[in-house]
């Protein structure tokens, strides 16, 4: 099987454009497909943590997620709709295929809460600012892996602040009623708001 | 109840052990063993991984120390941001997965016997072995330079007490002194190490003496993300300007370094110039581990020539050779490298073991360097085995844009530290 995947990030991206690391692309040999979900998954684990249980803080932990939502980060990682530092190199490096590979190992790994400091004062706070403006796609107190919403429950703080930042300031498109209840959290609650919100998730550590 | 044949091998293996408890480290013809030499990260890793991919694998691994230093971010130490002790690790971890964790230096492996010989007179036998004794230092390739004047002149590139040797010399060195790194010719483990090592001296300079700084002589024309450090070096330690905080001499100019002279702290170059310095640190030519040489796994480049899908030593059947010892041709020396050759080797060596063909391999390498405060940057790349089995082809990737902003440095710092987490207790926890 010939090596597509590059290509195919390109056409996630809707890009007719040259392939940006094109000396990658040009000349390269035929390579070998049809890796396990495991071989594949592993080699993730030196960044995310075996099992994808990540060690933190700043890198999220990648297990337990949910389906649509793992499979949608990683496109849009490829497809640079999704802003990061070395996700986006690593993503057009998966076919479609192996995205839902990649997907399918680590869901069925149990998410397990980062141990992390918080902000005891804020947890009240954030709890009912999560009620009010997330927890109708984020259930269960932002624990819930449903459809396609992130976790966000004891998921590392650098982490969440780094993608509060880039939805905030537009590098990360939110969904549009996401995008509004950010909006109208950030203009009525301030950043107090934010930092009371995040301590209620880092504060689910059970 | 279905028998399947793995439950099945596992019942005879237990009933075995009873019988001849007491004598270890005789094939029993049960359980298979495998025995992993050297406990950096690629053998803690592989040791780690056969155990997750098939618990009735009988595990050892042998390393002389009983402590491991990562040699990644072990500049960090000499910046004078993190402790000795944080690079420190432990094999209590691998303990936990089922590894037999055994101290002593490896003499010997003796591939038609399929044993392992040790200086402490211990013989384990394997049904397959993996070897992964990172490198050794060339010292005969610098005149003057040997293991006994390294304890003088250190070359920190195998970390611990060699780091704790450099840091003490750039405490003790006075406002403006000069240090002078001789950087190695490829191949060598940790390709950007020696520009991040650098950056970190000249950073802890700035803000400690600030009027020193640090010259690299190089052996090698061009060097790893080079244009990453430039412009770091550009922005935070006036590179290029007469208040430059770093130099870089490369093979333009025949400045690698040839010779040393301990006594006067003076290095040689190929061009013939003299240059004392205040700190001398000098990182030689490299190649494969001792243990790889005296199990007769390598070729006349020093290196291990290795099957790239499963790390099988292409010299001598049954044993393996990963990181940075192997000739991993198309991937560089790194930490995360050995990682994932170790994930492929586990795997390979866990299906060869129960009668399978191995799977198609995959492999990553990411690797980042701290070039100041809030500014790092990386390489990441996935890579894939040629068809015909001849090289690592890198299929996406690439270094950190140069005009990346600075919060994507900012943030890089924040990725290494974490990936420094997650990589060490992916090996050692």
């Amino acid at each position: 099987m010939v090596y597509k995947t590059l290509s195919k990030a390109f056409l996630i991206a809707g890009l007719a454009v040259g392939v940006s690391s094109g000396a990658l692309a040009a000349d390269a040999p035929k390579t070998m497909m049809g890796a396990s979900d495991a071989m594949l998954a592993n080699t993730c684990a030196g960044c995310h943590g075996t099992d994808g249980v990540s060690s933190g803080p700043a890198i999220p932990n990648i297990s337990g997620l949910s389906n649509d939502y793992f499979v949608e980060i990683m496109k849009g990682y490829a497809a640079g709709t999704v802003p990061s530092t070395v996700m986006g190199r690593m993503a057009q490096g998966y076919t479609e295929d192996e995205i839902k590979q990649l997907a399918k190992f680590y869901i069925a790994k149990p998410f397990v809460k980062a141990k992390q400091d918080f902000d005891p004062k804020l947890v009240k706070e954030g709890g009912k600012l999560h009620d009010k403006y997330c927890e109708k796609c984020h259930a269960e107190g932002g624990q819930s892996a449903e459809d396609d919403a992130g976790v966000m429950a004891g998921q590392w703080t650098p982490y969440l602040m780094i993608q509060f930042a880039d939805f905030n300031a537009g590098h990360r498109e939110a969904p549009k009623k996401m995008a509004k209840k950010m909006k109208d959290l950030l203009s009525k609650e301030g950043q107090s708001g934010l930092d009371a919100l995040i301590s209620f998730y880092a504060s689910q550590q059970k | 109840m279905k028998i399947t044949r793995r439950g099945f091998i596992q019942t005879v293996g237990a009933a075995t052990a009873i019988g001849v408890a007491g004598v270890p480290y005789i094939a029993l013809g049960a359980g298979k063993k495998v025995v992993v030499v050297g406990g950096g990260t690629g053998g803690a890793t592989a040791a780690k991984y056969l155990r997750m991919a098939d618990p009735s694998i009988e595990v050892t691994l042998i390393e002389a120390n009983k402590e491991y230093y990562t040699c990644y971010l072990s500049n960090e130490v000499l910046g004078g941001d993190r402790s000795l002790d944080s690079i420190k690790f432990g094999y209590d971890g691998l303990a936990k997965h089922g590894v037999k964790v055994v101290h002593d230096m490896v003499t010997g492996i003796d591939a038609a016997a399929k044993m392992v010989k040790t200086a402490g007179g211990q013989s384990f036998g394997y049904d397959r072995c993996i070897v992964a004794p990172g490198i050794d230092l060339n010292y005969g390739k610098i005149e003057g330079y040997s293991a006994e004047v390294a304890e003088k002149i250190p070359h920190a590139w195998k970390a611990g007490p060699q780091t704790a040797l450099l840091r003490s010399q750039l405490e003790a060195m006075k406002d403006g002194g000069t240090v002078v790194i001789a950087a190695p010719p490829n191949p060598f483990r940790c390709p950007p190490g020696p520009y991040e090592r650098a950056s970190q001296i000249a950073m802890y300079l700035q803000n400690n003496k600030p009027k020193s700084k640090v010259i690299i002589l190089d052996a090698k024309p061009k060097f790893s993300k080079q244009g990453l450090f430039i412009g770091a070096w550009q922005k935070l330690y006036g590179y290029g300007t007469d208040k430059a905080m770093i130099e870089w001499h490369g093979q333009q100019e025949e400045a690698g370094v040839v010779k040393v002279d301990a006594g006067s702290n003076t290095v040689t170059t190929a061009f013939g110039d003299d240059i004392k310095a205040d700190v001398l640190n000098i990182i030689p030519p490299q190649m494969a581990g001792a243990v790889a040489s005296a199990a007769g796994l390598t070729d006349d480049g020093g290196w291990c020539p290795v099957n790239l899908a499963t790390f099988e030593s292409k010299i001598h059947a049954g044993v393996h050779v990963l990181g940075d010892a192997s000739n991993a041709i198309g991937m560089p020396k790194s930490a995360y490298a050995a990682n994932s050759q170790a994930k492929v080797c586990a795997a390979a060596v866990a299906a060869l073991l129960a009668g399978q063909e191995p799977g198609t391999p995959s492999y990553v390498n990411t690797c980042y360097s701290i070039a100041g405060k809030d500014y790092a940057f990386s390489v990441a790349n996935v890579y894939r085995l040629a068809e015909d089995g001849s090289k690592i082809v890198a299929v996406s990737g690439g270094v950190t844009p140069g005009d990346a902003s600075a919060e994507q440095f900012k943030r890089d710092v924040a990725y290494a530290h974490s990936w420094f987490n997650n990589i060490t207790k992916d090996a050692f926890g």
